[in-house]
Order: structure tokens, then sequence, then C-alpha cells
């Protein structure tokens, strides 16, 4: 594996071919936000939360660090007065979904990102699928998916997978980054209904 | 629909999880919905987790996993057929089958289903039955085409 130089907030980072920027900058002790990224998981770029800026051949970018694999020379800036305003700005809109969410709090504050900017509609779920892909890729259990799309997208347990595995497992309640409470909700709602999937098309 | 068909149609696809989608299309035209016993078939033979089908069935709009009746209405609200009394034919089309937009009756007769602007605006009002057209709608019209549809 080839060693790859690059500079993060103008330290001269070592890191290995094939690793990304998130990994690079941990490596090194500098801390970049992230929501949706879990180590034992595969990279997602859902929340867009762990941007920074990557310079590289004169040319500046705004990209995923979580996603970003390193190059030789690159140039990562993790704050600017950018990347704060865009982390403010998907706090803010994640707010609108989890206006109460512990798991954001200190980003909250460190962004000085406003709660009240959008308009509230509370689905507690921000879609960043860790529950969703912790059960797939970890446990290979698949007892919880996402069903519909875009703005109606949210979590679903299949009851039959659900009432035979979860109840001894539930390692995805504490990932959530915004209420451990919103995967236990669907978790009991899947378990009672008894026609799950009819009756929430039909809501 | 019964499993046996279902099997008929995986077959046909070679039990690919690469034709998913297709196998799913297949189903729905033939059967107007996917019932669920469908997707944990298609489940099992095709090895693809039933989340993953299922996302994908509530993702598409093509796709309806509450039944549907055997004929699909739907009817324009586009700006022409607005302006040409589109609202006057979807009244007379819910007094007719007693059903609203979105919704199916219990016969499993019609589904209803507004769509904005068809593509034959000079025609408007305009309905789609099962994929043909209707235009020049008025509510005594609505009433002849749909006892065409048994
Ligand atoms: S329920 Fe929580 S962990 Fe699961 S996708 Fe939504 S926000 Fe992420
Ligand atoms: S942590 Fe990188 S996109 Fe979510
Ligand atoms: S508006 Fe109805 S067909 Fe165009």
């Amino acid at each position: 594996m080839n060693e790859i130089l690059l500079k993060i907030d103008g330290r001269e980072v070592e890191a290995k071919e094939g690793m990304t920027i998130l990994e690079a900058a941990q490596n090194a002790g500098i801390y970049i936000p992230t929501l949706c990224h879990h180590e034992k998981l595969e990279p997602y770029g859902a929340c867009r939360i762990c941007t920074v800026e990557a310079e590289s051949r004169g040319q500046t970018r705004l990209v995923a660090a979580c996603l970003y694999p390193v190059e030789k020379n690159l140039v990562v800036r993790t704050r600017s007065e950018k990347v704060d305003k865009i982390r403010k700005m998907i706090l803010e809109l994640l707010l609108a979904h989890a206006p109460d969410s512990r798991g954001l709090q200190d980003l909250v504050e460190e962004y000085g990102a406003d709660k009240d900017r959008f308009e509230k509609e509370a689905s507690f779920c921000v879609h960043c699928g860790l529950c969703v892909r912790y059960c797939a890729e970890v446990k290979k259990k698949f007892a919880v998916g996402f069903v519909n799309r875009g703005a109606r997208r949210e979590i679903s347990f299949v009851p039959e997978i659900a009432s035979k595995e979860c109840w001894n497992c539930k390692e995805c309640f504490p990932l959530c980054p915004t209420e451990a409470l919103q995967a236990a909700y669907v978790y009991t709602e899947a378990l009672i209904s008894s026609l799950p999937r009819l009756g929430r098309q039909m809501l | 629909m019964d499993i046996a068909r279902v099997d008929q149609i995986i077959d046909k696809h070679n039990s690919e999880a690469s034709s998913l989608i297709q196998i799913l299309l297949d189903i729905q035209s033939e059967n107007h919905w996917l019932p669920k016993e469908a997707l944990e078939r298609i489940s099992e033979r095709l090895q693809v987790p039933y989340t993953r089908i299922q996302h994908i069935a509530t993702f598409y709009k093509a796709f309806s996993l509450v039944p549907k009746g055997r004929h699909q209405v739907h009817i324009c609200m586009g700006t022409a057929c607005h302006v040409r009394g589109a609202q006057r034919v979807l009244d007379t089309l819910q007094d007719l089958t007693g059903i609203k937009p979105g919704e199916t009756d219990l016969d499993l007769k019609y589904s209803l289903e507004t769509v904005n602007c068809l593509g034959c605006c000079a025609l408007g009002p305009v309905i789609e039955i099962d994929g043909k057209i209707h235009g020049e709608m008025s509510p005594t019209r609505t009433a002849d085409t749909l006892k065409k549809y048994e």
C-alpha cells in the first residue's frame, strides 16, 4: 500500500491509498463531525454533515469526508466559513424533523443552528440509515428497512423477522442520532399491528 | 394470484436477483397489485432480503401494495382539462364509482387516480381507462363511457 501525503487543516498527514479523508483525519486526531458514519458499516454519505473543503490542482470543492478518498497533495480544510454555513444549514434542516434530538445538541451549539428556522415536521428520523444498514450489514437479519421515498420515507420493521430476532438484539436502538426511541417505536408498532404494511399504505 | 403463477414468472426471469424489478412489474401488470405472499416468495427464491423488496415496491409509484381494481381510471386535472370542466367530470366519476382519487371500490372494479396532463390537451377534459384515452368528456359521456367497463 502506498503512503499518501496530504494536508489537513495545515498539518501534514500520512494516509494509505484507499482511505477516506475522514479516516485519515481520525488517524491524525483531527475531528470531523459525522452522523451517518459508523466504522463497522460501508460509507453511505447520507447526512453530509462531514462536508469539508478539499483543494487539489488549484480547485476547491466541497466533498463528503466519509466518502472522498485521499489523494496526493490534497489540501483539506475541515472548518471554514463556507463549511460552517453548510453544516449549520444541514443541522437546521435535520432539526425540522427531530427538534428535540439530544444527539444533535452538541453540534447545534457548535454551529449556532436555529432549531426554529424551518417549519417543523417531526418525523424523528433523519434517514441516516444507521439502523437499517447495521441490521443488514452487521447482523445480517434485514429486520428493518426503508419504505416509501422522498419526504415520506420512513423505517419499517418486518413483523415476522422482528418478532423473532429483535428482542434479544436491539443493537440498532442506541445508534440513532436523533432519538433511540424512534426505532423502538416503529418496532413496537410492527409487532402490534397485524397488517403493518397495509395499514401504513392506507394511512 | 396463486403462488404457482408467481413461480412461473420468477422462472421466466431465471430467478435472477437482477431481474427483481421486472418480476415485480410482471406481477403488478397481471394482478394489479403486489400481495405480500408474492413478495415473500420472490424474496425466498431470489435470495433478496424482504426489506429490500419492500423498499423498491414502495419506492416506485408503478407498484401497489394494496389491492387495485380491474379498471384503472385516470382523470386529467391538468390546466387545459381543468378549464374545460375536469372538475365536473371528476364529480361524476366519484358519484358513479363511490370512490375518491387514490381509492379502490370494495368490488375491486375501479381504482381512481388523478393525473396532471396526459399530453392531449386539445381533447380535454380527458379520462384514461386501462390505458385508453377518452376525450371531450362531459358528465353524461363519462357515465356512458364507464358503462362499457365491466
Ligand atoms: S430511525 Fe434513527 S438510526 Fe434509523 S434511519 Fe432514522 S435517524 Fe437513522
Ligand atoms: S458522515 Fe459523511 S455523509 Fe454522513
Ligand atoms: S391538461 Fe389534460 S391532457 Fe393536458
